[in-house]
């Protein structure tokens, strides 16, 4: 009798279906309580990385929600790839999609920026310029220039308060969240990556130069909520400009 | 904007931000610390017993799911995205037999 | 082929399964440590602190690179970009060893975090065989292959798992890691004899030695089932049965895991401790 890997893994991931026929105890009969070792195992394996990966949509929806909803996760999103440390990805689509979540609007948002905190820990080291290298081009040359972004930089926009929103769960003594829409950046100067309060404005702008926009193209698209001078003092700051080109 | 306009503008930016840039201390950071890589981290450990999480019942299409959000979420009180009333996140009973 | 036991690099001497909060007690306190063990997979990002460390610990002390995500019992063919990124860390880190895993954990594109038993036939020996020289031929060095701990067995076996790894040596070359934890666990849950085991273990291919914790449960029908947690002690059982196997295959690279409710650095310090004991009673 062969058990194929198809249906080992099909019995593993529903508890409710039989044990493949041709796994046995020891005594010979068929296996029922040492198959649950493998059950629990990857539950419990996989719902420890998403519980380590979004601390604060668990903290949103309390440990119990947490843990059952990761088990409706998992299943339906297996990781794609061995690395345990990018697990989670599809976890704003399933927020918005899971019905005892839809109505928590600013979840996938929130999970979108604890994704990105993530990938800005293992992102690639890249040293950041000189601020005066800016300083130094002539200011028609600054027009045609691009900024070539660090890749630890990530922006996270969104229609509710998700800046206060992380930080109500992430501090002792932070203000209430109040409805109003907003964005953040995500950026690793050294080696942890820190979240900084940005308008809607500067998070299109950091978009647009990580896709290789020139400066002038950049303010030809922003409106007058963008504060050029406070994106580019965020940006140097932080380390996140990696090169002139 | 003239292009012109628009240059100065720019320039004025980049010196802006440079100027800012003198008052920011530079963060020192180590090697020796440990961060987010603790999140998720693969090992070869086998979880504990046979009795948690990977044999209870997590069948959503069924009837077993009961549960609602009942963390941090019930004090924000942000409106909804699809009524805009202000939620105290504790939900109405929920449909059941809903695929996610 | 490659030959894994021509030219050992690890020492002969105490390891420990690499935990960050450890990083500046290993450091400031290595004790008896001669060696670090990282699991793969946490070094496959692109940058940031995970490397950073993983360099400098490498200045100081040989690396044992131990996969986990590898699926070399897998009946579908090995993951490719899985292989590459194994590839650029064996690279630029080159490190003392490479190990991996007789076990699958991919199926059809997905990982499931977990080392999935196979059945032991000519089948299987064919296709863990064929994996095997791949990651070979890739990394460009010989590997080393772990026993693993069996809660149950298949009724599709028609060879014991020793002369399974004895097999896989002698077709591809590559090495053992015997992790004699795992072999205490399968002996007590398949009611085999864990020192009959060491005797038929091809103990001339051992190029690392694994010890670590377990827990304890029952079957429905109240025989016991160990869990290979890596949560606890080493129990003494465990280290009878490591004194038994260095009785007879001499010194080997000697490692400590405990992956789930890391201990502080003193407690981990005992078991290290405690191996070099072990080590130093055999080699004297």
């Amino acid at each position: 009798m062969t058990v194929t890997q198809a249906a080992f893994k099909a019995a593993m991931l529903d508890p409710m279906s039989a044990v493949p026929t041709g796994i046995l105890n020891p005594d010979g009969k068929p296996a029922s309580k040492r198959f649950d070792v493998y059950r629990n195992n990857v539950a419990v394996g996989l719902s420890d990385a998403l519980e380590a990966a979004f601390p604060v949509v668990r903290k949103l929806v309390g440990d119990e929600f947490f843990r059952a909803m990761a088990g409706v996760y998992l299943r339906q999103h297996p990781p794609k790839t061995p690395l345990m440390m990018f697990y989670g990805d599809a976890m704003p689509g399933f927020l918005a999609r899971f019905k005892p979540t839809q109505s928590f609007s600013y979840l996938p948002d929130i999970a979108r920026i604890e994704l990105a905190m993530r990938h800005a820990y293992h992102a690639a080291d890249a040293a950041p310029i000189a601020a005066e290298a800016l300083t130094a081009l002539a200011p028609d040359a600054l027009m045609g220039v691009r900024l070539r972004i660090a890749p630890a930089t990530h922006v996270v926009s969104s229609n509710y308060p998700i800046h206060a929103i992380y930080r109500a769960n992430t501090e002792p003594s932070a203000p209430k969240p109040v409805m109003r829409p907003e964005a953040v950046m995500i950026a690793r100067k050294g080696f942890d990556p820190t979240l900084h309060p940005i308008n809607g404005a500067a998070a299109n702008c950091i978009a647009a130069l990580k896709d290789g926009a020139t400066l002038g193209q950049t303010i030809a698209s922003a409106d007058d909520s963008l504060d050029l001078g406070a994106v580019l003092g965020l940006l140097l700051a932080q380390g996140a400009v990696t090169e002139i080109y | 904007m003239s292009n012109t306009t628009k240059t100065i503008f720019l320039a004025s930016a980049v010196a802006t931000a440079v100027a800012g840039l003198a008052t920011t201390a530079a963060a020192q950071e180590n090697v020796k610390c440990f961060g987010v890589s603790l999140a998720g981290e693969n090992d070869c450990a086998a979880g504990p017993g046979t009795t948690c999480a990977g044999t209870s019942t997590v069948d959503y299409q069924g009837n077993a799911w009961t549960l609602v959000p009942a963390g941090t979420c019930e004090t924000m009180e942000l409106p909804a995205a699809d009524d805009g009333m202000a939620r105290m996140g504790s939900l109405e009973a929920l449909e059941r037999d809903l695929p996610a | 082929m490659f030959d894994a036991i021509q030219n050992p690099t690890l020492p002969p001497c105490p390891g420990v399964g690499y935990k960050a909060q450890h990083y500046r007690d290993i450091m400031d306190h290595p004790g008896p440590l001669g060696w670090l063990e990282v699991h793969a997979e946490n070094y496959m990002g692109d940058g940031g602190r995970p490397i950073a460390q993983l360099r400098h610990l490498a200045e100081r002390f040989p690396i044992s690179v131990h996969g986990v995500g590898l699926s070399i019992g897998g009946e579908g063919a090995l993951d490719g970009d899985h292989l590459a990124r194994l590839k650029h860390l064996i690279s630029w880190l080159n490190p003392a060893s490479f190990s991996e895993h007789l076990a699958w954990s991919t199926h059809d594109s997905h990982f499931y975090n977990d080392l999935l038993p196979l059945p032991y036939t000519t089948q299987t020996l064919d296709r863990v065989a064929s994996h095997i020289n791949q990651v070979q031929d890739t990394i460009g060095r010989p590997m080393l292959l772990e026993n693993p701990s069996s809660y149950l067995a298949f009724t599709e076996s028609t060879m014991s798992e020793t002369d399974f790894l004895h097999a896989l040596t002698r077709r591809t070359g590559c090495g053992l890691l015997l992790d004699v934890n795992n072999v205490f666990v399968s002996a007590t849950n398949l009611k085999t004899s864990p020192q009959a085991y060491i005797d038929a273990f091809p103990l001339a291919a051992v190029g690392e030695i694994h010890l670590g914790g377990h827990d304890e449960d029952e079957d429905e029908t109240g025989a016991p089932l160990l869990i290979d947690s890596h949560g606890k002690a080493v129990v003494d059982p465990v280290w009878s049965l490591l004194d038994y196997t260095l009785a007879k295959c001499g010194p080997k690279p000697l490692l400590i895991e405990w992956d789930t409710d890391v201990p502080e650095w003193t407690v981990l310090s005992e078991e290290i401790a405690r191996a070099d004991r072990a080590l130093a009673m055999v080699a004297s």
